[in-house]
């Protein structure tokens, strides 16, 4: 009893095999996030913070990033709901279709969106006809963020919802509910957890969209300027608006991730 | 087992103190710090020699593209052993790696203000850096010209999409130049600068990226550098007059801590040469005139 009771607790504790590279990953990450906001401290962190450039920026971040992920849910939700109980031709190829922007590098997505909604793009052409310019538009930095994030949500909720189990559905059709039903209150609820790891994934990777917004939406002060454009040029000008900027951006995505942790608890 | 242990331990440790020693120092000298460079003191072999191969490394202002592009390769042809590398990109960009530390042998900018500041860090000996080359800005439009834009006075036109570069970016501070120069002639108005700055739709982060929005069609109109109108014959272009227009005049300069330190004057030195200008002449530069 006694040595059986030694045993497990060696066993329990993890070997220093794990807990030393695990160390290294930390100090990898860890370290960089610490320097960045270690260096932002000063007595000119609020002069940049509370500026125009960088208030303009932010409101500018969270109001299109809140738009793809609100678009997002509407149109991914069903997608991935379709992709996860459905069988129907061109399945797989609507699948790996909605993963590429997953892939793909952010300066491609960019170049791709001004093929397709340019003034020159094969469906811009006729929008510019009608009078509808997207390029440098706010439009355009929704579009960006929505191809590139909104795959990470449906993803995610394809998972959620392919993991419930069939039986459930049957019984719930079995009881009279229609399609819509079954979707609205077993599917949903259940998928839940997996709904919002997609929204907290599809939200932080919208705040954080470069490439293809500068690409295809451009850079203008409060139309197009979103955080990491200010930044990006911010550093070109002077470290110190883009440390503040950094710190700025990296404490809402914190929020948000710890916001949608707690709604994420009570369900499990 | 206990090797590989001892192994990862080790490793661990040599990164932690790899990670930590340069971040505890720089908190306390925010001067021009750029702490890490390779082995200055590698002894090269004076560029004639027959020697091991070498690797300059060049920062030029993206409107130096192809010029730079070309003498890079008769230089290299000049020295067998030697491979050019560059890095275009808008001259403010540049000047922040060089500050932050990247190991770079020659810096080419598009103006002074990207320049002189690094003398004044040390990071370019004072005195050491020479105006090689002078450019002009121009108007470039689409080759539809979907706004139909015929003369300067037309970029004031409400709801034109105009693409400059960012102030910050050399060329977009030479075009809001040119702009305030031709508010002063009463028959553009005094508030011809406000009413054109109005069209802007995006500040590009270099030159390229606003011949490329121009280009693609996204944008009426762009302001660059002449050699950049040059270098893409199928935009259409309005000229500014020589009046208003401002002349862009473009150091180089050898670096201090250049890892390949008598190589970087040997470039810069080709810049200067005959043959150096006669390149740049072709891709629309003009000399320095003193």
């Amino acid at each position: 009893m006694h040595r059986r009771f030694h045993r497990s607790q060696i066993k329990s504790s993890p070997g220093w095999v794990f807990v030393l590279p695990s160390l290294v990953l930390v100090v990898l990450i860890g370290l960089p996030l610490f320097a960045l906001v270690w260096r932002s401290i000063g007595k000119d962190f609020f002069t940049y913070a509370l500026s125009e450039n960088a208030f303009s920026a932010l409101k500018l971040s969270l109001l299109t990033s809140s738009i793809s992920v609100g678009l997002g849910l509407l149109t991914g939700t069903p997608l991935a709901y379709l992709l996860a109980r459905w069988k129907f031709p061109g399945h797989t190829l609507i699948d790996m279709l909605v993963d590429v922007p997953v892939v793909l590098p952010p300066a491609v997505a960019g170049i791709a969106l001004l093929m397709a909604f340019g003034r020159m793009g094969i469906l811009g052409r006729w929008l510019n006809m009608i009078g509808i310019t997207i390029p440098f538009t706010t439009v355009a930095v929704v579009i960006a963020q929505s191809f590139v994030a909104t795959p990470f949500l449906v993803r995610s909720a394809k998972i959620g919802f392919a993991a419930i189990d069939p039986q459930l559905q049957e019984a719930a059709w079995i009881e009279g509910a229609n399609e819509w039903q079954v979707f609205r209150y077993v599917m949903i609820p259940i998928a839940g957890r997996a709904l919002l790891t997609g929204v907290i994934m599809s939200w932080t990777r919208s705040l954080g969209e470069f490439g293809a917004t500068i690409l295809f939406a451009g850079n203008l002060e409060g139309t197009t300027q979103t955080m990491p454009l200010a930044i990006y040029v911010g550093f070109e000008q002077d470290m110190k608006i883009a440390l503040t900027l950094s710190v700025m951006l990296l404490a809402v995505s914190l929020v948000f991730m710890a916001l949608l942790r707690r709604l994420e608890e009570p369900s499990n | 087992m206990k090797r590989l242990t001892l192994f990862s331990l080790m490793a661990t440790l040599a990164m932690l103190f790899a990670a930590c020693a340069p971040a505890a120092t720089p908190t306390a000298a925010p001067t021009a710090a750029p702490a890490t460079q390779a082995p200055t003191a590698v002894p090269t072999s004076a560029p004639t020699a027959t020697a091991e191969p070498q690797t300059l490394t060049v920062f030029a202002a993206a409107s130096l593209t192809g010029a730079f592009g070309d003498i890079g390769k008769a230089f290299e042809a000049a020295n067998p052993n030697v491979t050019v590398k560059f890095n275009f990109a808008g001259s403010q960009s540049l000047r922040t790696q060089i500050e932050q530390g990247a190991a770079v042998d020659v810096f080419a900018s598009a103006d002074h203000k990207n320049m002189d500041p690094l003398t004044s860090e040390n990071l370019v000996a004072s005195g050491a850096d020479q105006d090689f080359a002078t450019n002009l800005l121009t108007v470039i439009l689409p080759p539809s010209n979907p706004a139909n834009l015929q003369t300067l006075q037309d970029l004031a036109k409400p709801g034109l999409k105009l693409v400059l570069a960012d102030a910050s970016v050399p060329v977009g501070n030479y075009s809001r130049q040119v702009l305030s120069n031709l508010s002063k002639d009463p028959t553009y108005g005094t508030d011809f600068s406000t009413k054109v700055l109005a069209n802007v739709v995006s500040n590009e982060t270099d030159v390229k990226q606003v011949v490329a929005k121009v280009d693609q069609g996204e944008g009426d109109a762009g302001i660059v550098y002449v050699t950049d109108a040059l270098a893409a014959p199928d935009l259409k272009f309005i000229s500014i007059p020589a009046d208003y227009n401002v002349i862009a005049r473009y150091p180089i300069a050898a670096l201090e801590k250049a890892p390949n330190p008598d190589l970087a004057k040997a470039f810069v030195a080709y810049v200067l040469s005959a043959d150096g200008q006669a390149v740049l002449k072709k891709w629309g530069f003009s000399p320095v005139t003193p």
